[in-house]
């Protein structure tokens, strides 16, 4: 097990310094000079533009730039923006919570609604359930989520009037940032209607969120439980008289859950793809709008240590999948 | 030995047919797959015919005819069957030269992304270990990155044009097709009629190319079908973001940006762009699943 764990550790160091380098890389590729680019229409003076140059180290050879860099990503300096001069690695994790509380949420919503179809669709194997249920989980799979979004806001925004169309909560409420997770502040705060608000805000985003991870946690359950339901101690189980029921849910649930939970942890790649597109329609002030927002402002040192940062958090919970994987299934550690 | 290639030659042709007679078999059988390829057709021929079939040009502007509903509506029109937009384009001219975008995208990006997977694949599974490993490492690296986020920075160094917005999904989607090359080469590399052809005297391009690439085709062509579906949900999503096709090119996910401010007021200009993406996505995506049941052998029937 300890060999498993240090070799997927050992390729994770490559991969670690590569994507460093294309994040590295980003700034310098750009055709022209990234500092006037930068600077756009408003232009810079002479000054300003060597303040610039020293500050990214643009007057350094190469691999002394480069070493600078990583010197200063395992040290936690990603630099400033250029637009706010704030920290990237502050900004990055001051907007975080509020992309994790999203992205959570969306998750909750799929396996709460994935598993208990997918299982159904195999106990329903070829009848009508099945089919009406693997179908509309072929359509969520399908689904262009930005225009999803804009149908539900049609519908439950405009029409309905239940729901608000962007930001995380109701203008009339202030309070402290405790947590960064806007459900957990609005409780602590004790201001009346402020959960609530928060709520309203929170369900469509995490339905458009987790649209595509449901389908996809339906349609692997539908397989797991499949298979697992062939198996022999499953018939057993039947035979020994106990309720379809328990058998379903316990004996096989259980053992169709591994496959499940893989890809669950996986989708986190999905998830900030997909945050990208959900947070720029609702206005929700996470990483995934920082970054649209930022590559449009030509905000560069932001682009890159947001790309690095997303990298590296999507690495690590891949990782963590993979041992965690190979905890529970021997069979994948002789690999 | 020519007498021997001659047979071959002879019954090669008759295995193929027998082949594809066994996988339209089993392909037919799945309901869904049949639609989804009826459906692709029809979106093909849209896309080829969309010169003759659009009433209008797609970028001509009706002055006076601004956001008319469609004929079925109060206030529509049988001039505009679907309405038109907020400067006054017909919406079905439209969405039909969209069909043509979407579907040079796809094709575009499968066959970039399958030609460079491919070969690289190839070279990973026949290749010394450090070049091997080389090329993993560099998807793993590309894999690292969420693709959407990935193909918005390409563009955004690259500039934001359709094209560029290809070649960027193009990259993201390659190290799929590398590793599942790379997968089944090594799975049949050690196979005797492998070995049989290299004691025959077959280079190494011969045994890469006619032995084993034929017989890790099936996983592949699955997976072109999906990324086709990518390809164009990708585009659609980067033109949506404003990093794709350019207004006023009438393409899906640009259409829909633009539709974005009239979310409340005109419902028909964003329903028609998002669905004719969906209905396209969700036919190959349909036969796509067709495809992998006929393909693959051991998910046959599950």
């Amino acid at each position: 097990m300890l060999r498993y764990v240090l070799a997927r550790l050992l390729t994770f160091i490559p991969t670690f310094i590569g994507v460093t380098i294309v994040s590295f890389g980003f700034i310098r590729v750009l055709p022209g000079d990234p500092i006037i680019v930068m600077a756009g229409e408003r232009g810079l003076s002479e000054e300003r533009y060597q303040e610039y140059v020293e500050r990214f180290g643009f007057d350094q050879p190469l691999w002394k730039q480069f070493w600078d860099y990583l010197t200063g990503v395992l040290q936690g300096d990603l630099g400033q923006s250029f637009v706010t001069n704030r920290n990237v690695w502050d900004e990055f994790f001051t907007l975080f919570p509020a992309t994790l509380e999203l992205s959570l949420c969306a998750i909750i919503f799929s396996v709460l609604v994935g598993l208990p179809a997918g299982v159904i669709a195999a106990v329903y194997r070829g009848k009508f359930f099945d089919r009406a249920l693997m179908s509309t989980a072929l359509v969520g799979y399908s689904m262009p989520i930005f225009w999803w979004a804009l149908l539900l806001i049609i519908v439950f925004s405009g029409n309905l009037g239940w729901t608000p169309v962007s930001g995380r909560i109701g203008l009339m409420y202030f309070f402290d940032d405790v947590t960064g997770f806007m459900l957990i502040d609005s409780l602590i705060s004790g201001q009346e209607g402020a959960f609530w608000s928060a709520v309203q805000h929170l369900i469509l985003p995490s339905i458009v969120l987790g649209t595509i991870p449901l389908a996809v946690i339906a349609r692997q359950t539908r397989s797991a439980m499949l298979e697992v339901l062939s198996e022999d101690y499953i018939r057993t189980a039947r035979a020994k008289g106990l309720r379809p029921a328990r058998v379903n849910g316990l004996h096989a649930l259980r053992n169709a859950l591994i496959p499940v939970i893989t890809v669950i942890g996986l989708s986190v790649g999905t998830l900030l793809a997909g945050a990208i597109l959900t947070e720029t329609i609702f206005s929700w002030p996470g990483i995934g709008k920082w970054m649209v927002d930022s590559i449009f402002r030509r905000d560069y040192p932001v682009v890159q240590g947001g790309l690095l940062l997303i990298a590296l958090m999507v690495m690590i919970v891949n990782l963590t999948v993979d041992i965690l994987y190979g905890l529970i299934n021997p069979k994948i550690r002789k690999r | 030995m020519a007498d021997a290639s001659s047979q071959i030659a002879r019954t090669v042709p008759t295995r193929r047919a027998g082949r594809l007679r066994e996988f339209w078999k089993y392909f037919s059988e799945n309901r869904g797959a049949v639609i989804g390829l009826y459906v692709f057709a029809a979106f093909a021929m849209v896309a080829i015919f969309a010169d003759f079939l659009a009433p209008y040009d797609p970028t001509t502007q009706f002055r006076g005819s601004e956001l008319i509903p469609p004929f079925w509506q109060e206030g529509g029109e049988w001039a505009f069957p679907l309405g038109t937009d907020a400067v006054g384009r017909d919406m079905l001219s439209r969405l039909i030269h969209g069909a043509r975008f979407s579907f040079f995208v796809g094709i575009v990006v499968v066959v970039v992304a399958a030609t460079g997977g491919i070969l690289l694949g190839l070279i990973a599974g026949f290749a010394p270990k450090w070049l091997d490993t080389l090329i993993m490492r560099l998807m793993d690296i590309i894999l690292a990155f969420p693709s959407l986020l990935l193909a918005l920075v390409l563009v955004a160094i690259l500039g934001p044009t359709l094209l560029n917005a290809m070649i960027a999904i193009a990259l993201v989607l390659q190290p799929h097709y590398v590793r599942l090359t790379r997968a089944s080469v090594i799975n049949e590399r050690t196979k005797d009629y492998v070995t049989a052809a290299r004691v025959a005297g077959a280079g190494y391009l011969r045994t890469m190319f006619v032995t084993v690439l034929p017989n890790c085709l099936a996983p592949i062509i699955v997976q072109a079908a999906l990324s086709f579906s990518t390809a164009i949900l990708d585009a659609a999503a980067l033109g949506f973001l404003g990093m794709g096709a350019q207004p006023p090119t009438p393409e899906w996910g640009t259409m829909l940006a633009d539709a974005r401010e009239f979310v409340l007021r005109a419902w028909w200009v964003v329903t028609f762009p998002g669905l004719a993406i969906l209905v396209t996505v969700l036919a190959i995506n349909l036969m796509g699943d067709g495809l992998r049941d006929a393909l693959d052998p051991k998910l046959k029937r599950s």
